[in-house]
């Protein structure tokens, strides 16, 4: 009986540990945020974004640098740094949730998910909820989503003499292709 | 009652592997995040392309063009009948010019006996945040400067003899988000100088320092050290000036006092007659406005 139990304990923890090794990677993730009013356009993207998908699990985290966004105009890129997203004092901003949803990531196929989790920016941390899709082809998973935030929620400040200049909730879009993790 | 216990175990433990598995995930991108090499440069050492009068190690992106006007009103000791300076101003108008991320070139013309300025500028060395690789920021300035005012009493001055050229290598360093600090040994050259007692290449040493008092402004000291017995024939005093920075999106309004009422290097350093202690105190501004000619992609 003891025995039994010894050996399901152990095969529990060598399926746990074997389902996490298979997770989906990506090291250049994409997320792109926008900002439209009469008087500017804002854009700035990032392509180095980290990224981690366990399809048995359903949980998923993000992990970017805020100095990895390109503006087009450099000037801005510095505001955006020094002015506003402090990216000296919070380098990262992270995402840690899970989705939920009928899917079947092991299976190929387009699936429509709700991801629900807890983005962290400029030091604080907020829950988030967004509808995504997942698409999965050849071992790989493609995910997209897209939603919007309120900088003034993240404690980040837009003084008077800007503030038509930047939406009141900005636009994010964010694209992800997985790749199978050896 | 063994087996339950059991169960109660395994529950337990999946529920610890369940919760903990999406901190796990962001731990193990924090980590990968953390480990990959990657070199940040030092970004807004200042906040404009002067201190008060000094080059700053900063230029303009590459195609960006930024416009400057200087000012500089009269002398505060001139009395309530000039309105304490109020009633004079000299005035530099410039443009600078990113040609690329390290190079710029700038034009300028200031009042201040009909002036011309122009300028090279290149970013030798970039301080980077990484493990503190490159510890400063070092770039390297070239400024000639020709005046065109008439003297009907020195007809004898031709255009090689207005000319006069400055070589700078700035050096400054973020030490942190709210201190920087520069300094910049300073050789200017005159083709043409009052007397045999003068020297035609001066020697200076030009300090300047910024402190940020909130996220968009800061106060700024600016001081120019010019060795001794090069400039004879004519009073001169070393320069000093306090800056105010305030900075609004593309602009940069500086509000300036200084005992230099000049505001190119080979006239403020070396022809300074005034002194703060007697009040040869000149109110003025700086305002920087940046445009973008070219759309990075």
């Amino acid at each position: 009986m003891r025995l039994r139990c010894c050996l399901s304990f152990l095969l529990i923890l060598l399926f746990s540990g074997n389902a996490f090794c298979q997770v989906y990677l990506t090291k250049t993730g994409f997320i792109g945020f926008y900002s439209k009013t009469p008087l500017e356009d804002i854009q700035a993207e990032n392509n180095q974004v980290y990224a981690i998908l366990d399809p048995a699990s359903h949980h998923l985290a993000f992990a970017l640098l805020l100095k990895g966004f390109i503006f087009p105009r450099e000037l801005m890129q510095e505001h955006f740094n020094e002015n506003y997203a402090e990216s000296d004092k919070y380098p990262k901003a992270t995402f840690s949730g899970s989705c939920s949803g009928e899917m079947d990531l092991s299976k190929e196929g387009i699936y429509q998910v709700v991801i629900k989790g807890e983005l962290n920016l400029h030091g604080v941390t907020r829950p988030i909820e967004t509808t995504a899709q997942l698409e999965v082809k050849n071992d790989r998973i493609l995910g997209t989503a897209f939603f919007k935030i309120i900088p003034e929620n993240f404690d980040i400040s837009i003084p008077e003499v800007v503030r038509g200049k930047i939406a009141k909730d900005i636009d994010v879009k964010v694209r992800t292709v997985w790749m199978r993790s050896k | 009652m063994k087996t339950r216990k059991i169960y109660f175990v395994f529950t337990c433990l999946l529920y610890g592997l369940q919760t903990e598995a999406q901190d796990q995930l962001l731990q193990s991108l924090k980590d990968s995040l953390a480990a990959a090499p990657r070199t940040e440069y030092v970004t807004g050492t200042f906040k404009a392309l002067y201190i008060v009068n000094m080059k700053t190690i900063e230029a303009p992106a590459a195609g960006a063009l930024n416009v400057e006007i200087q000012h500089r009103f009269g002398a505060l000791n001139s009395g309530s009948y000039e309105l304490f300076g109020l009633d004079n101003a000299t005035l530099r108008l410039g443009l600078d010019y990113g040609i690329s991320d390290r190079l710029s070139v700038g034009i300028g013309r200031s009042s201040f006996q009909k002036t011309f300025d122009g300028y090279l500028k290149y970013k030798l060395l970039r301080q980077s945040d990484n493990n503190g690789r490159m510890p400063l920021s070092v770039s390297i300035l070239s400024s000639m400067s020709y005046y065109t005012q008439h003297f009907p009493d020195k007809t004898y001055l031709n255009s090689t003899y207005r000319l006069a050229y400055t070589t700078q290598v700035l050096m400054a360093r973020k030490f942190s988000r709210l201190f920087s600090m520069e300094l910049t040994p300073t050789l200017i050259h005159y083709n043409l100088v009052p007397t045999s007692a003068d020297q035609n290449n001066v020697l200076a040493l030009a300090g300047g320092a910024r402190m940020k008092i909130s996220r968009r402004m800061s106060i700024n000291v600016e001081y120019d050290y010019l060795f001794p017995n090069q400039v004879v024939s004519t009073p001169v005093n070393n320069s000093l000036s306090l800056g105010w920075d305030i900075e609004t999106g593309g602009h940069v309004f500086q509000l300036v006092f200084s005992n230099s009422q000049s505001m190119t290097e080979t006239q403020y350093i070396t022809q300074t007659p005034g002194t703060w202690s007697h009040g040869d105190i000149y109110f003025g501004f700086n305002i920087s406005r940046n445009f973008n000619l070219k759309v990075h992609k």
